[in-house]
């Protein structure tokens, strides 16, 4: 359906782009993954035909976005991370001169425009101009764009950026609703939003495509290191102490925190439950257990493994090398905000 | 191109920049109009238009500045280059836009040459060619601001510099009269343009081996008739350049009612120059 072969983009010296190749199917739903300035937006605009490629081919339904342009550019529907709209004309106005744009015969152009009027729930605003709509309504509208006229292939770039939660879950439910039918392709930054919604997902790093897979294969991919989260009261050399009993343990780290209990993470061997090991070696020891908890990998870890392996890299050929713990609590900090951002 | 004609067209209308611009050109050819036709009893309406040419420095700029600028730095243009519309339509849409906004100025003028009948003599076909020629000279400029608008992100610097080239085109001769008449005083003119004309090339291509060669086959060329046959450079730029004067064929059709075909075209080359230079400008800003 849209094939992308060895696509490079450079602004000046800067790489964008770094020989990106990846091939879409019909009918499915499609995530972007990646922190920002990862290219994403700039790999979709390429897909579009708004920029052109320094060098690489995009195919789209067998036609060369570059060779011909008005053929490939019929079957996609795009909506930009900025909403292109025309804030001097009403709602509709806007529809309708978007749907002309498009090639829709006249008379399926006020159909079709009712149509997707209904699907991003437009009609209360409908008469009134785009400069007076809220952020979230000026969304709604460039996603209503993008559907009009039903193209084959629907690329959205953060299409719930800016949107309260309950409008995200609506369009969620719209892009789930237009996956029966279309081929979506969607960018985002929020994890969460992408291992819920999308069958496949690319994750991309420094315009590098590091890694394409179903959510759960992602997940179960790093599935090898599973572990356990506790805190006790007992000291950071007792904690070890009472765990080399243990069989079944790959690794510990501890960290005591300053109310005088100590944290632990443990790794352990795949298909191995340990909790019950733990609780019964600290029992013995006469150590209180204050909690346990069973994490498993999530996308998230993922995520950050993929696209920060790169970034500790680099700080390692820096002189001045981060502690590593601060680095760990940086992680964690990083996983508080997305999860903020996922409620 | 018709969606975007439309667009265009409701939007300088709904901006008030359309109504804004149309008062002006009327109101100002109204005042030359009352003073040379219904108070000096000229008979050609003609005239009064020749007076009116001033309008333009700063009509038009309010009328292009916006045309690409604002597109761009509202990232509507990403709506109009991934819908299938080709770069050619988009530019040909607004451009017609605008070329509209300017014809309606120029219809309420047909009826001026009656207000002339009535009150005597007056010379409705010469008047309607001037207003033909009048209403040309402004997609010229149209076309000139357009291709300017197109270059930039910002309103402002579309229009001081649309304003800046309509000004220096309205002085044209003036500023001829001062170029050197000497064969090598026109070498080096020759030269001047020739680099400039080179750099803009390289500037839009990207080639070094081309701009290079073109420059040098230029320079050495110049050299070589300015050593052969000095005579053939002497006044050569005051007479090309002159012909360049735009707002002088409007005149000569205005002062003398001769239809004057060559002026015609090379109005209408312009334009087509203009409209492929657009074209290009947008091309290149996807790629680079």
């Amino acid at each position: 359906m849209i094939e992308v072969k060895n696509l490079v983009k450079k602004y000046g010296s800067h790489i964008a782009v770094d020989h990106l190749s990846f091939s879409i199917e019909k009918g499915q739903i499609y995530g972007f993954l990646g922190p920002n300035g990862a290219g994403k937006s700039t790999t979709m605009n390429i897909m579009t035909g708004y920029l052109g490629a320094t060098e690489g081919q995009v195919i789209i339904n067998g036609h060369d976005i570059l060779k011909e342009p008005e053929e490939a550019k019929k079957s996609i529907g795009y909506l930009p991370e900025l909403p292109p709209l025309y804030t001097d004309m009403r709602v509709c106005e806007y529809l309708q001169f978007a749907a002309e744009l498009k090639g829709i015969k006249k008379a399926k152009r006020e159909e079709s425009v009712e149509e997707v009027v209904k699907l991003a729930k437009l009609k209360d605003v409908e008469m009134r101009l785009i400069r007076n709509l809220s952020k979230g309504y000026r969304q709604r509208v460039g996603l209503a764009q993008a559907m009009l006229g039903f193209p084959e292939i629907i690329i959205l770039d953060e299409p719930t950026v800016g949107l309260d939660p309950k409008q995200i879950i609506e369009i969620r439910e719209l892009i789930r609703k237009l996956a029966k039918n279309h081929t979506v392709i969607l960018s985002s930054h929020i994890l969460a939003e992408v291992s819920e919604v999308c069958d496949t997902v690319l994750i991309i790093s420094k315009g590098k495509l590091v890694a394409s897979d179903t959510p759960k294969n992602l997940e179960k991919l790093m599935a090898g290191a599973e572990s356990i989260e506790i805190t006790t009261k007992a000291s950071r050399s007792d904690v070890r102490e009472i765990l080399s009993g243990v069989e079944g343990i790959i690794e510990i780290k501890t960290e005591q925190k300053q109310d005088g209990t100590t944290y632990a993470k443990i790794d352990m061997e795949e298909d191995q439950d340990i909790r019950e090991a733990v609780f019964f070696a600290f029992a013995k020891a006469q150590k209180a257990l204050l909690s346990m908890n069973h994490t498993k990998v999530s996308l998230e870890d993922v995520f950050l493994e993929l696209t920060q392996s790169e970034k500790q890299d680099l700080a390692e050929d820096d002189e001045d090398l981060q502690d590593p713990e601060e680095t760990a609590d940086e992680k964690i900090m990083e996983e508080d905000e997305t999860d903020e951002s996922n409620i | 191109m018709k969606a975007i004609f439309k667009r265009e067209l409701q939007s300088y209308f709904t901006s008030m920049i359309g109504c804004v611009f149309i008062a002006v050109v009327v109101a100002f050819t109204g005042i030359y109009f009352l003073a040379y036709n219904l108070n000096g009893g000229y008979p050609y309406f003609a005239y009064a238009l020749g007076g009116a040419l001033i309008v333009f420095l700063v009509a038009i700029p309010i009328l292009t500045m916006r045309s690409f600028s604002e597109d761009r730095k509202n990232k509507t243009d990403q709506l109009l280059l991934t819908s299938p519309v080709s770069v050619t339509k988009v530019v040909l849409g607004k451009f017609f836009a605008m070329a509209v906004m300017f014809l309606i100025p120029n219809i309420i003028f047909l009826f001026f040459p009656w207000i002339i009948k009535m009150q005597g003599t007056a010379y409705i076909g010469a008047d309607y060619l001037s207003i033909l020629v009048f209403f040309l000279l402004g997609c010229v400029y149209i076309s000139i601001g357009m291709f300017i608008s197109a270059l930039t992100e910002s309103q402002i610097i579309a229009c001081i510099s649309t304003f800046g080239i309509l000004l220096i085109l309205y002085l044209w001769n003036g500023i001829i009269s001062f170029l050197p008449s000497s064969a090598v005083g026109n070498a080096i003119g020759l030269i001047i343009i020739l680099t400039a004309i080179v750099v803009f090339i390289f500037h839009m291509t990207g080639n070094f081996i081309i701009s290079a060669a073109i420059e040098a086959i230029g320079v050495i060329a110049t050299a070589a008739v300015c050593i052969v046959k000095s005579s053939l450079l002497e006044n050569l730029l005051s007479t090309w350049l002159g012909k360049l004067a735009l707002t002088d064929i409007f005149s000569g059709v205005a002062d003398n009612s001769i239809f004057d075909v060559s002026g015609l075209v090379l109005y209408l080359s312009i334009i087509v120059l203009f409209v492929f230079l657009t074209i290009q400008a947008i091309q290149k800003r996807r790629w680079s």
